[in-house]
């Protein structure tokens, strides 16, 4: 048996240990130029995104009518893959399917009566004009957005730029935000709504079921520099911008003309102005 | 007497205790070969390198899902200088845009590995709407 002396075993476990120890400070040097490189990838907005410091919207009650009101609705559903129950089911691709519960409807953008989308400020004596007219309502991207703060895992959260969003992969169906919203403008996913949509858009993922949905301010347009769906087809009657901005086109229409929002008294400070 | 009770037990424990083995022998499936279609068999590198693709690509798309919808930036430059867009499925720049055929390349190896990923509850392959 080969024989060791006490000193030169402590020399070879001395050099072992050194090299031990040294294995990951030689490993990281070596793989942090190529692996991963999370020091030079970047992440950036597209070119040409259109930003804000708050965005808004200004709605001129006067230019809508019952036409314009419809195509805005059906422009904006129908990019956003949102189900119409009204929609016949293709029995061939989802067999099976539930009988539709009528009072369970997904909207972003909809039609209201003007008490309805102003119940403060209904009255006697109101013209008459206004309780024919249809008003269009949506979320309000409110500054101060209740939403937010009963959102118990962010999935709803209000970005820098005002709109308020959601990040549909982290709802998890609690509802709290649609309690808290004064304005209904969420809608929840009861079932799965592919079989409702009759023509599914490729470039905006559907909801899954037991989500929470509502407008997103056309967010994936803004970022295309393009405007938004509901402004493209509303014939001049929906403007958005930054409301901040003292130069932009919805302030310039807030200068010249008398705008009200929604339950202004709850002090969720809508984004969203009615010219009257 | 208890010396055969305690063969024959010991017999019964072996057979039931490597019954995972033998009611799966010779069924093994071959490991998959995720097939690289279109754009992506021209293309020689994907975001990232491959092994680290293979390895990380779930918290990548993790990563990038938080900068688009939460940060608005929309675009990865990635250590080559080359640009992707954050997406899975839009546009020519996205991972379907390049990996052309989700069902010969996603789901090779999630259905090997029986992962069930959620993406495709949501987002959709072009191909499959119709």
């Amino acid at each position: 048996m080969m024989k060791k002396s006490r000193r030169s075993f402590l020399k070879v476990a001395a050099v072992s240990a050194i090299g031990i120890g040294a294995a990951p400070a030689i490993s990281l040097s070596s793989s942090s130029t190529n692996s991963h490189g999370s020091s030079h990838a970047a992440k950036s907005p597209n070119k040409g995104a259109k930003t804000a410091k708050r965005w808004g919207m200004v709605i001129d009650t006067s230019k809508l009518t019952e036409e314009v009101v419809e195509h805005i609705v059906e422009a904006c559903h129908k990019a956003h893959n949102v189900p119409d129950f009204n929609h016949e089911v293709d029995e061939g691709k989802y067999p099976k399917t539930r009988p539709v519960n009528h009072k369970q409807e997904v909207k972003w953008i909809w039609e209201e009566h003007f008490h309805n989308a102003f119940p403060d400020k209904e009255d006697e004596f109101l013209a008459d004009k206004f309780k024919h007219l249809p008003f269009l309502v949506t979320c309000n991207h409110c500054k101060n957005a209740p939403c937010v703060k009963a959102c118990p895992t962010q999935a709803t959260f209000k970005r820098e730029d005002g709109i308020v969003l959601m990040d549909f992969h982290r709802c998890i169906g609690c509802r709290f935000c649609m309690a808290a919203c004064p304005f209904g403008a969420r809608s929840f996913n009861f079932r799965d709504p592919r079989p409702f949509i009759a023509e599914t858009n490729p470039d905006f993922p559907t909801r899954s079921k037991g989500v929470v949905e509502k407008c997103n301010l056309c967010a994936e347009r803004l970022a295309k520099g393009e405007q938004p769906y509901c402004v493209e087809v509303s014939k001049g009657a929906i403007v958005v911008g930054d409301l901040e901005d003292p130069e932009s086109e919805p302030r310039k229409l807030l200068d010249k003309n008398y705008a009200i929002r929604r339950k202004q008294a709850l002090g969720t400070e809508p984004s969203v102005y009615y010219i009257m | 007497m208890s010396k055969s009770a305690i063969f024959t037990g010991l017999v019964i424990f072996i057979i039931i205790a490597l019954f995972p083995f033998w009611i799966n022998f010779g069924k093994t499936a071959p490991v998959p070969e995720p097939e690289l279609v279109g754009k992506a068999k021209t293309a020689k590198k994907c975001v990232l390198d491959k092994m680290d693709m293979r390895a990380n690509h779930m918290s990548l798309l993790d990563e990038w899902r938080d900068s688009v919808v939460r940060d608005a930036n929309r675009i990865y430059t990635n250590t080559d200088g080359k640009e992707f867009a954050m997406s899975l499925s839009t546009g020519e720049n996205s991972c379907l845009g390049c990996h052309e055929d989700k069902s010969k390349f996603c789901d090779k190896c999630h259905n090997y590995a029986s992962v069930d990923p959620y993406c495709w509850e949501c987002h959709t392959e072009p191909k499959e709407i119709k």
